[in-house]
């Protein structure tokens, strides 16, 4: 999974990634025609818009995460950033009525990147592993917030009209889809930072390290910086996830944002993300969010179906999606090596990680 | 045996903490030495310490268990589900033991067999069994168990010590002696440190990781029926959240989250630490998400103190004379 370089210069036609990112769609598009089986008047414009505007928070924090996590890292603490920074935003926009738009944005990157910068200071140069550290943070957050919070929850009526009615703007209209303004930056940031990812040498250098740590160090990375600003950009992406946030719920509670980081990771892991760093493409952590988003909304809506069944499905549906992920993925790895021997030197074998948790 | 030295120092450290908390909690309030006092402690908190002796032996195998929380409330709302449809009281019981142990051979299975990191299959655990939870008991609440069944959950069963309190020194000492004095202990720990040499010593990993996980969701699931005796009535979203609570004590003992090296003492002494703090922040009118806040910072300054422990030069040669002894 990690041999992008190798397989690169190969002769295969696609390249693994690409391959995910299909089955995904696929599925995706699967899924839409069983649901329009069965939910009448299933299809349509309000269906997309639905999906649309409720999908643009949990898609920003899968790619959020996916950073983290290709770097052979985590972050559970994107749960209780979102809370910090969608409450302190409210805050400040609600006591300054007459605060442009920009400002309230840089206030919840800003909160996000200061949060984020205190994970990745801990992990790189503390040398705590990222899942003690996060799961402290996540506590330590979201206590902050709580005590400064005092239980008083803000309201959607002492926002200035923009933010709440940001989820309504629209770009552009096809017909009767309307694109929405967020889903519109939602895309373009996966687009701009998944070529940021796949082009850039801070990108390449990030899967270097998720693939194998301590070569990426002999090889003389400065890990540490990259580790650092991994988490920073997960930290500023969540900040943005929290602005999102106020922007569709208006009411924010200090609990804003509580369990975020499960859906984060299991966006990232239906995404084709590997916990193992390393591997992954933030488009598939895009479409991880859109399918699970997808069943969501979909679920509801299936007479047949209960409310109650959405977790037991969820739950499924990720068992299944990294089930099929690892048995394709094995089968493709043994082809790609049979065909890419003669005309290529590559390693025996993709290095078969070890089953652990990082 | 350079571990060694290490994780004793880890535990002398934690015995500090935890003396200096309850002297200090002893100062604030006249009842707090009470042996009451202690047991109530340990009562409010008995399902979460059950699971964090399982997750002891999950973490040292170098694998994780996020699934604990639903499992438990899986096998409570299966018990509350037969028992309202009319199967017999003891029979609920021993199918809800059944499911969670038939959850915990599941996801070890796929672990073990697909070689899928444990972390996303229990994560999908976690979602998925709690949704089983929902399907059974929806939004329903039931309770009105057999006399019996609470007095299991709430009276005396020795001494002053409910059934649960027991069962965990029970589960702690024969916990201890299994992973740190048999055979099995060891095993655990040469898997958790390295897999690849687990295998090649004539370890059966994937099976040992299919019991692994059995044995973690059945704890999990006895967590979940003590749950029910306690409280008295069983709702779907019972424990949301513990998972990570459980973990908090687990690392904070000084497990290791690669695998490979920890105690059960260190857990048993985190486990102490916690509680006591909680209630002597409680005590001293900290509210409880405060509490939380401080454990989050223990948990984190705990490493950050092992690592620079590990960096003076004294244990340094410390452990190398003793490494080059062995």
């Amino acid at each position: 999974m990690s041999s992008t370089a190798a397989v690169a210069r190969s002769p295969v036609w696609i390249r693994p990634e690409r391959i995910k990112e299909l089955s995904l769609i696929g599925v995706i598009a699967l899924m839409l025609v069983v649901f329009s089986f069965l939910v009448d008047d299933y299809l349509g414009g309000r269906f997309f818009n639905r999906v649309t505007t409720s999908v643009a928070i949990t898609a920003v924090l899968a790619v959020a995460q996916t950073i983290v996590i290709i770097t052979r890292n985590i972050d559970l603490s994107v749960g209780s950033i979102v809370g910090v920074s969608a409450y302190i935003t409210g805050e400040y926009v609600r006591d300054h009525p007459s605060s442009s738009a920009l400002v309230g944005i840089a206030l919840a990157l800003g909160i996000g990147l200061l949060l984020g910068a205190v994970n990745g200071t801990i992990v790189a140069w503390g040398r705590v592993p990222a899942i003690v550290t996060t799961l402290g943070t996540l506590a330590i957050y979201r206590s902050w917030l709580v005590s400064h919070g005092e239980g008083r929850t803000i309201t959607a009526d002492s926002l200035p009209s923009w933010v709440v009615e940001l989820p309504n703007r629209t770009v552009f209209s096809v017909g009767e889809l309307d694109v929405r303004l967020i889903f519109a930056v939602v895309v373009a940031i996966v687009v701009v930072l998944q070529i940021a990812l796949q082009r850039l040498r801070w990108g390449r250098r990030l899967y270097a390290i998720g693939s194998n740590p301590d070569a990426a160090t002999q090889a003389g990375l400065p890990t540490r910086r990259l580790v650092f600003s991994a988490f920073c950009a997960c930290g500023a992406l969540s900040g943005l996830a929290g602005f999102l946030f106020l922007a569709r719920f208006g009411n924010i509670t200090v609990v804003a944002g509580q369990g975020l980081e499960l859906d984060s990771v299991a966006a990232a892991v239906v995404g084709g993300v590997s916990v193992l760093g390393g591997s992954g493409t933030l488009l598939g952590a895009f479409l991880g969010a859109v399918l699970i988003d997808v069943l969501d909304q979909s679920l509801v809506r299936v007479p047949q179906v209960s409310e109650f069944w959405r977790n037991a499905i969820l739950g499924a549906l990720i068992l299944a999606a990294v089930v099929a992920d690892a048995a394709i993925g094995r089968r493709f790895r043994r082809r790609w090596s049979a065909e890419a021997r003669p005309h290529t030197r590559v390693e025996p074998a993709e290095e078969e990680k070890e089953p652990t948790h990082a | 045996m350079r571990s060694w030295s290490r994780e004793r120092s880890w535990e002398v450290l934690l015995a500090l903490i935890l003396v200096g908390t309850i002297a200090y909690n002893a100062t604030q309030s006249d009842v707090y030495l009470d042996v009451d006092n202690f047991v109530n402690i340990f009562r409010l908190s008995i399902e979460k310490v059950i699971i964090a002796v399982a997750m002891t032996f999950v973490i040292v195998s170098g694998e994780i268990d996020l699934s604990v929380a639903s499992v438990m409330a899986f096998s409570a709302c299966t018990l509350a589900f037969a028992y309202d449809s009319g199967v017999p009281f003891w029979l609920a019981i021993v199918l809800a033991l059944v499911a969670a142990a038939a959850a915990g051979l599941l996801q070890g299975w796929v672990i073990a067999s697909t070689g899928i990191s444990s972390l996303v299959v229990t994560l999908a655990g976690l979602i998925g069994f709690r949704g089983a939870a929902r399907v059974l008991l929806e939004d329903r609440s039931i309770g009105d168990f057999p006399a019996w069944f609470g007095d299991v959950g709430r009276a005396d069963f020795i001494g002053p010590m409910p059934f649960g309190l027991v069962l965990f020194l029970v589960l702690l000492v024969l916990g201890g002696i299994v992973l740190h004095r048999s055979v099995v202990g060891r095993r655990l720990f040469v898997l958790g440190d390295n897999a690849e040499v687990a295998r090649f010593s004539g370890i059966d990993v994937a099976r040992t990781k299919v019991l692994l996980f059995i044995a973690s969701a059945f704890v999990a699931g006895v967590a979940g029926v003590l749950f029910a005796a306690r409280l008295g009535s069983v709702r779907a979203n019972i424990g949301e959240g513990f998972e990570l609570d459980i973990i908090t004590m687990v690392l904070l003992g000084g497990v290791s989250i690669f695998g490979g090296s920890g105690t059960l003492l260190g857990v048993a002494l985190a486990i102490g630490i916690v509680l006591n703090l909680r209630n002597g922040l409680g005590l001293a009118n900290v509210e409880s998400n405060t509490q939380t806040g401080v454990i989050g910072v223990l948990l984190i300054a705990s490493v950050l103190a092992q690592n620079a422990l590990d960096r003076l030069p004294l244990r340094r040669s410390g452990a190398d004379a003793q490494e080059a002894a062995a």
